[in-house]
């Protein structure tokens, strides 16, 4: 796979669901090696469009692809090479941590689990929970244990849904001092869906914004405060919630 | 970038293997799980094998005639708990809220499918042998004296379980856990039409045709044959098992179809009710 083929490209992605709309012909196109930020309210599209992007919804027309695979028809060729951590979904919590790693190192076909898990608990300040049962673990060490399972397989596509949700600020800070290390290290694409304006700003190179399941606006944070004539990512958020920004186009 | 550490593959056992031992982890760690496995079959199986013993001091020659109570019970268990020990390991992951991660996984839908058909049989095994054993020592009943026949037997009333238990997975995976009661009674729906604990010829002719299209009927003739007649009846087990192998091909086109279906309905990312 070259570098020339985009990490994942969003082609007039529409999914219509009997309750309406919820995403209307998004289109973008990350680069690999890219880190992206996927920003919107309740009910923006955010979830279904990253849906979407691992192959769990089909869109109702369009097409994503991700390394050049198409995901609703071929995604079983790519899924080894991807990974994903959300808070809304858990990891078995009878189960030690230990044993949910080497579970899903298998599944993600991990050359050497024993020794994949052993480092990841090293990083991930894991060693201690090792041989816990996952649901006796507190928020911040689950979360911990959800993002080494995300890295298992060493993956070249990571989409992070809230990766910091329900943390305190120092483990939240700590998780996006991996999650840099980790790009860096790796050079992998990451698309990170969050409520969190100052993560955005702090780990994200591009931001797109969502809105009613459209794209309202797509750029580089610093890009996006300059036209909105805001100091924070939030400002420019809370412009595009309410409004506000199209308020000033029109009147530009 | 570096290569992969990791390779495509269509089907990989190791991935049904991870599979067998997430669910061998789950059982090893939860007593009451192994315990619920056992319990059942031995209550069922002391009922009948009791009724068995009273009815052989009792009843005429037919009526006695070599355990068909604790045999059909014991028969009718692989083909429930056969079933049960399906959906069941399937209905841990959305108790877990694990499907998305398996979903997510390269784990593929026909590799979970025979992962969950060998948890079936492990589970199985489990809550069966004991049983079995108990029947031999209190009831002087051996299954395993039926021999060949048993194996015959065995296989056709799995492959029943296994076709009911992937069109429920796959129902429950299109609809949401309010689909889950089909889990645990859609297989009580054949009780009475397998004609279990007594011969087909007691039907009326329009429900013997109903009865002759499910494979397990043809199971509990063939046991009544030989516990009564001595007879194998190979022709039975040949049939049922042309008929498990076409009910067995439709669960699982219906369970792609329906995994298809949950894609495009988001079903996969609610798994709640």
């Amino acid at each position: 796979m070259t570098k020339d083929v985009a990490a994942i490209a969003a082609d007039r992605l529409v999914k219509i669901y009997k309750g309406g709309t919820a995403v209307d012909g998004v289109s973008f196109s990350l680069p690999q090696g890219s880190i992206t930020g996927l920003l919107g309210g309740n009910g923006a599209g955010k979830t279904t469009t990253i849906a979407m992007i691992m192959g769990l919804v089909m869109p109702t027309s369009g097409q994503v692809s991700v390394l050049g695979v198409d995901m609703a028809r071929q995604r079983h060729r790519v899924l080894h090479r991807m990974n994903f951590e959300s808070p809304y979904v858990d990891m078995p919590m009878r189960l030690t941590v230990r044993q949910n790693l080497r579970v899903f190192g298998n599944l993600y076909g991990v050359a050497d689990v024993e020794e994949r898990v052993r480092d990841l608990a090293e990083q991930l300040d894991l060693v201690e929970f090792l041989d816990r049962p996952t649901g006796k673990l507190s928020a911040g060490q689950k979360t911990r244990v959800s993002l080494a399972k995300s890295l298992l397989n060493r993956p070249e596509i990571l989409l992070l849904d809230e990766p910091t949700a329900s943390l305190d600020p120092d483990t939240a800070d700590w998780v996006r001092t991996h999650l840099e290390n980790y790009r860096r290290a790796r050079g992998a694409t990451i698309l990170l869906a969050s409520h969190n304006m100052a993560e955005v700003e702090r780990l994200c190179e591009r931001v797109i914004m969502m809105k009613r399941g459209k794209i309202e606006d797509d750029d580089t944070p610093e890009r996006l405060l300059e036209r909105y004539g805001r100091e924070t990512l939030e400002d420019v958020f809370l412009d595009i919630a309410r409004g506000r920004g199209e308020a000033r186009e029109a009147a530009q | 970038m570096s290569e992969p550490i990791v390779a495509y593959s269509a089907f990989s056992l190791r991935r049904i293997g991870a599979m067998v031992q997430r669910y061998y982890y789950l059982m090893r760690s939860s007593w009451p799980r192994l315990l619920e496995l056992i319990y059942w079959p031995m209550v069922q199986m002391l009922m009948w094998g009791f009724l068995q013993s009273y009815v052989d001091q009792n009843a005429s020659f037919f009526a006695r005639a070599g355990g068909t109570f604790i045999g059909a019970v014991l028969l009718w268990d692989i083909l429930f708990r056969g079933q049960l020990g399906f959906s069941v390991s399937f209905l841990e992951e959305m108790w877990a809220r694990n499907m998305g991660n398996l979903m997510m996984s390269p784990l593929r839908p026909l590799e979970f499918v025979a992962a969950l058909m060998v948890m079936s049989i492990v589970r199985l095994a489990i809550g069966m042998v004991p049983v079995t054993l108990v029947a031999l020592w209190l009831f002087n009943f051996n299954l395993y004296g039926l021999g060949f026949a048993l194996a015959a037997f065995f296989a056709n009333l799995i492959f029943t379980s296994w076709a009911v238990g992937i069109l429920v997975s796959g129902l429950i995976l299109r609809n949401g856990m309010g689909a889950e009661g089909l889990a645990w009674t859609i297989m009580f729906l054949l009780l009475p039409l397998t004609c279990v604990y007594y011969p087909v010829s007691i039907f009326p002719d329009w429900l013997q045709t109903v009865a002759w299209a499910l494979p397990p009927t043809y199971v509990f003739e063939g046991m009544r044959a030989l516990l009564i007649e001595h007879v194998f009846r190979a022709d039975l087990m040949l049939k049922a098992l042309a008929l498990n192998l076409v009910y067995f091909a439709i669960s699982v086109v219906v369970f792609l179809k329906l995994l298809d279906a949950a894609r495009r309905h988001g079903s996969l990312i609610q798994t709640g009710e």
